[in-house]
C-alpha cells in the first residue's frame, strides 16, 4: 500500500474544489443545492444537499470513469490489495450480483453454501444459472450454519466438474470463516473462479490477527460492504477484482443494472472511508475487537447467555472466527433471539443488528464507546433478571437441507398458485421465504416445500421474526408452482 | 472587556453568565470539563458546555437529594452515590452518624481531581473515612450488587450525555436489585418545562414507575438549570416520602441547611398541575 498516496481522497477533494467555484446549476438534480426543497435542506443540512450533484467533467462519471473516480478506484484497489476496485452505489447486493453475472450465464452451475444472502440467489434468477448447494455443518446448540468444510466443497466440485465458480461467505453474519485459501487452491486447480461475499468482512483487509481477506486468499472477486464495518454511507459498497479478471468486462456487467446517476454522497463517503481505513484502520479495528472481547466476557458472566468467539474454531467448518462480531446465544434463558431483540428495542431503547431463533447479533464498530457497551451488557443482565423463562419446547434453529427441483429462474417465471402455508408441503416453492435480517433463505424459488420447513416458517413468524420474500405479507399463504416442472 | 459563557437550554433559549476568567479547561476520556469564575454564581463547572453546579446554587441540589430520603428511611447504613465526584452529596450525608459507608462511583477521575482543586469546600465531603471512591462505570459497578444498599443517590445530571446509561431501564433495574428490601433510590428527574426536557422527564417516570412499588416526584428551584425548575425522583421499595416522613430524624441532628427544611419537605411533593398531569399520564399509559 502506498501510504503517501492514500492520504488523498480525490472525489472528496474534487467536490471541495467544485463547491468553492459556486457554479450556477442548470442541470439536474432539480432541487438545485436544496433551494427547491427547503424541508429536505433543513433535514439533511445545506452542506449535504449542496453535495448532491450530477456527474460532470470535473467530478467524473461512475459509468465510465477517467479522472477522479478512476483515481479513487485505484486507491481503493491499492488499499485493499486488489488489482482493480469498483465503487458501487447499489449496495453490496449489486456487488454480489455483478460477481455472479460476471462468471455465470444461463445453465452454468455455481457452488454455493446454503446460508448465502438472497442477493446471490436473486442473481441466479436473473442469469439462469443453477445453484449447487454445499450443505454447511450446523452447530446443534447454537442453531447456526457454520462455514463450508473443504471436504464438502471438494465433493461438490467432483460431482459437478462443469461448475464455473464457487461462492464463499467470508465471514458469515455470525463471524464464521471457511478455509478460503484451500478452497481457492482446489477451485483454481479445476478452472473454477472463487467469489467472496465479504458483506461482513471489510475490516479483514485492515485489522491485525483477523481471518484472511478474499483478495489475500487469492479469490477472483470480492464484494465488500464498506457501509458496514468500513464506515461509509448505507448503500455504498466495493467490488474487488484480482488479476485473473478482466476489469473492462466486469464494468460492462455492472453497467447493465447500475444507475447512470450515481450519488456523490455515496461516492465521497466511499472515498473518505477508504482513506480512513488505509490510514487508521488497523488501530480502529483493534479497538473494536477489544470492545467485543470485553462485552463477551461480561455477557458470559451474566448466566444463561453464551457470547461465542474463538472457542468455536474446529479447523474445518469453523476454520477461523472474526472476533469483532458479537453474537450471543440466548436460548439458555428461554428466550428466542428475536424476543431479546424486541425487548432490547422496546424496553431499553437499544437497537441491535438482528435476532434469529437462538441468537442475537450486536454490531460493534468504530463508532462505539465503552459506555454504550455497558448499556448493552446492563440491559442483557436486566432481561435475564426480569424475563428469563423455562427453555423447554423452544425450537432450535436447525439447518434444513434444501432440495432444488427447478432452477431459481425457471421457478421464478413459472405459473404459480397460492396455497395456505399448512397445505404447501410436497409442492415446489415459487418464491423466497426468509427472516430479515439476516436475509438467508429458508426456501428459495424452485425448492421442495416439506412439512419440516412449513413448521419452521410458522414458528419463526409467531416468534416475531420479520418475514420477507413472500407475496402474502401475513405469511399465511405460499406461492407454489402449478403442477410439476 | 466582556466575556460571556452561554449555554443553550433549548434551540431558542439560552442562559448567559458573565465571566471573570476561565480557571480550567480539559478534555477527559468522557467529556470536556470547564471551570469558570463569575460575578453572579461564583465558580461553576460546565461539562460538555452545560453547567453542572455553581458555588451559588449547589447547596439546593445537594441538600434535596440527601435530606429528603434520610428523613424517610429509619436506618440508613450503606449509601451508594452514582456520580457525585464533586463531593457535595457526600458532604451532606456525613452529618448522619448512623451511616456506616458511602460508596461513590464516578467514571471520570479528571472530574474528581478538578473539583478537589477548584472546589475544596465541597470536595471535603469525600475525605470522610466512611467514603470510598470507585472510578468505574456506574452500570458496571451495579451489575453484580445484590441487596447491598439502603440508599442509592443517582447524582448524574445528563440523560443525553456520556452518563445516559444511568437513566435507563437497565440502570433502574440494577438499582432495585442492589437495594435492600426497604431501600430508597433518589435520582435526577430533569426539568419538565421545555418540550425536549419534558420528553426525557416522562420517559424517566415511566421507567421508574414500572420498576419500583413507590415512585414519587419532588421539586426544587435551581437557577442554573434549564427554566430554573428542577425535579427529583423518589423511588422506594417500601417507604412513602410523606407517610413515612419523620421530621425529628432531621431536627434532632441540628444540621445546618440553606434550602431544606422539614416544612419544605412536604411542600416539595406538592407539584404544579401540569407536572402532576404529565406524570399521571405516564402512570396510566401502561
Amino acid at each position: 500500500m502506498d501510504y503517501e498516496r492514500q492520504q488523498h481522497a480525490p472525489i472528496y477533494e474534487a467536490l471541495e474544489r467544485f463547491r468553492k467555484k459556486r457554479v450556477v446549476p442548470f442541470d439536474v438534480p432539480g432541487h438545485k443545492r436544496g433551494r427547491g426543497n427547503p424541508e429536505l435542506a433543513q433535514l439533511l443540512g445545506e452542506k449535504c444537499v449542496g453535495l448532491d450533484v450530477n456527474s460532470m467533467k470535473p467530478l467524473d462519471n461512475l459509468c465510465h470513469p477517467v479522472s477522479v473516480i478512476r483515481e479513487a478506484e485505484e486507491l481503493a484497489a491499492d488499499a485493499f490489495g486488489a488489482a482493480h476496485a469498483f465503487l458501487m452505489v447499489g449496495g453490496t447486493t449489486s456487488a454480489v450480483q455483478s460477481m455472479i453475472l460476471s462468471v455465470c450465464k444461463a445453465g452454468d452451475k455455481i457452488i454455493l453454501p446454503r446460508n448465502v444472502h438472497k442477493s446471490a440467489i436473486n442473481a441466479l434468477v436473473l442469469c439462469g444459472a443453477i445453484p449447487v448447494y454445499v450443505n454447511p455443518e450446523v452447530n446443534a446448540q447454537l442453531g447456526i450454519s457454520l462455514g463450508m468444510e473443504v471436504s464438502q466443497v471438494e465433493k461438490a466440485m467432483d460431482e459437478n466438474p462443469d461448475a464455473v465458480a464457487v461462492l464463499v461467505n467470508n465471514p458469515t453474519y455470525y463471524g464464521i470463516c471457511s478455509d478460503l485459501r484451500t478452497i481457492v487452491k482446489k477451485a483454481h486447480a479445476r478452472g473454477m473462479k472463487v467469489l467472496a461475499d465479504e458483506a461482513h468482512g471489510t475490516h479483514l483487509y485492515f485489522g491485525r490477527n483477523l481471518p484472511v481477506s478474499g483478495m489475500a486468499a487469492g479469490a477472483d472477486m470480492a464484494a465488500v460492504s464498506m457501509h458496514k464495518s468500513g464506515g461509509s454511507l448505507t448503500q455504498s459498497s466495493l467490488l474487488l477484482l484480482n488479476k485473473s479478471m478482466n476489469a473492462e468486462k466486469v464494468r460492462q456487467i455492472i453497467n447493465l443494472t447500475q444507475t447512470t446517476s450515481a450519488s456523490y454522497l455515496l461516492l465521497s463517503s466511499l472515498d473518505i472511508s477508504r482513506r480512513n481505513l488505509a490510514l487508521r484502520g488497523e488501530e480502529s479495528f483493534e479497538k473494536v475487537a477489544g470492545m467485543a472481547q470485553y462485552a463477551r466476557e461480561e455477557i458470559n458472566e451474566i448466566g444463561g447467555y453464551y457470547a461465542y468467539g474463538m472457542d468455536l474454531i474446529n479447523g474445518t467448518s469453523v476454520f477461523d472466527f472474526d472476533v469483532t462480531k458479537l453474537s450471543i446465544y440466548t436460548l439458555g434463558n428461554g428466550l428466542a433471539g428475536i424476543e431479546v431483540y424486541d425487548l432490547l428495542r422496546d424496553e431499553y431503547d437499544i437497537q441491535i443488528e438482528f435476532g434469529d431463533i437462538c441468537n442475537i447479533l450486536a454490531y460493534i464498530s468504530i463508532g462505539d464507546r465503552l459506555q454504550d457497551i455497558e448499556r448493552l451488557v446492563g440491559a442483557l443482565a436486566d432481561i435475564e433478571r426480569l424475563y428469563k423463562k423455562d427453555s423447554t419446547g423452544m425450537l432450535s434453529g436447525e439447518y434444513i437441507a434444501p432440495a432444488v427441483v427447478a432452477s431459481p429462474q425457471q421457478a421464478f417465471y413459472a405459473e404459480k398458485e397460492s396455497l395456505p402455508m399448512e397445505q404447501a408441503a410436497g409442492r415446489i416453492s415459487g418464491e423466497f421465504v426468509m427472516c430479515y435480517p439476516p436475509g438467508i433463505p429458508i426456501l428459495a424459488p424452485g425448492e421442495m416445500v416439506t412439512q419440516e420447513i412449513v413448521e419452521y416458517i410458522l414458528y419463526a413468524r409467531d416468534k416475531g421474526c420479520s418475514m420477507q420474500g413472500m407475496e402474502d405479507p401475513k405469511v399465511e399463504h405460499l406461492q407454489v408452482l402449478k403442477g410439476g416442472i | 472587556m466582556e466575556l460571556w459563557y452561554s449555554e443553550f437550554h433549548t434551540g431558542n433559549v439560552k442562559l448567559s453568565v458573565r465571566i471573570n476568567r476561565q480557571l480550567f479547561s480539559g478534555e477527559s476520556e468522557f467529556q470536556r470539563i470547564d471551570v469558570f469564575e463569575s460575578e453572579e454564581f461564583g465558580r461553576f463547572v460546565a461539562l460538555d458546555g452545560e453547567i453542572v453546579f455553581s458555588d451559588k446554587d449547589e447547596f439546593i441540589y445537594d441538600e434535596m437529594v440527601t435530606h429528603v430520603p434520610m428523613t424517610v428511611h429509619p436506618n440508613v447504613k450503606n449509601v451508594l452515590i452514582i456520580g457525585g465526584g464533586d463531593g457535595g452529596v457526600a458532604r451532606e450525608l456525613i452529618h448522619y452518624p448512623q451511616i456506616e459507608s458511602i460508596d461513590v462511583v464516578e467514571s471520570d477521575k479528571m472530574f474528581v481531581d478538578v473539583c478537589a482543586e477548584m472546589f475544596p469546600d465541597i470536595a471535603q465531603g469525600l475525605k470522610d473515612e466512611r467514603v470510598n471512591i470507585y472510578y468505574e462505570d456506574g452500570l458496571r459497578f451495579l451489575r453484580n450488587k445484590k441487596a447491598r444498599y439502603d440508599l442509592i443517590i443517582n447524582d448524574s445530571t445528563d440523560p443525553l450525555g456520556h452518563t445516559e446509561g444511568l437513566f435507563t431501564k437497565e440502570f433502574y433495574g440494577s438499582c432495585y436489585t442492589a437495594l435492600r428490601d426497604d431501600g430508597i433510590m433518589v435520582y435526577q428527574h430533569g426539568s419538565p418545562f421545555y418540550d425536549e426536557d419534558e420528553v426525557e422527564c416522562r420517559k424517566m417516570h415511566r421507567k421508574v414507575f414500572r420498576s419500583f412499588p413507590v415512585s414519587r416526584v419532588y421539586q426544587a428551584h435551581i437557577p442554573t438549570c434549564p427554566s430554573g425548575y428542577w425535579l427529583f425522583g423518589f423511588a422506594s421499595k417500601k417507604y412513602h416520602p410523606l407517610e413515612d416522613f419523620r421530621p425529628e430524624r432531621f431536627d434532632d441532628l441540628n444540621i445546618e441547611t440553606w434550602y431544606y427544611t422539614t416544612n419544605l419537605h412536604r411542600g416539595a411533593f406538592m407539584l404544579p398541575k401540569y407536572v402532576e398531569d404529565l406524570l399521571e399520564e405516564e402512570e396510566n399509559s401502561l
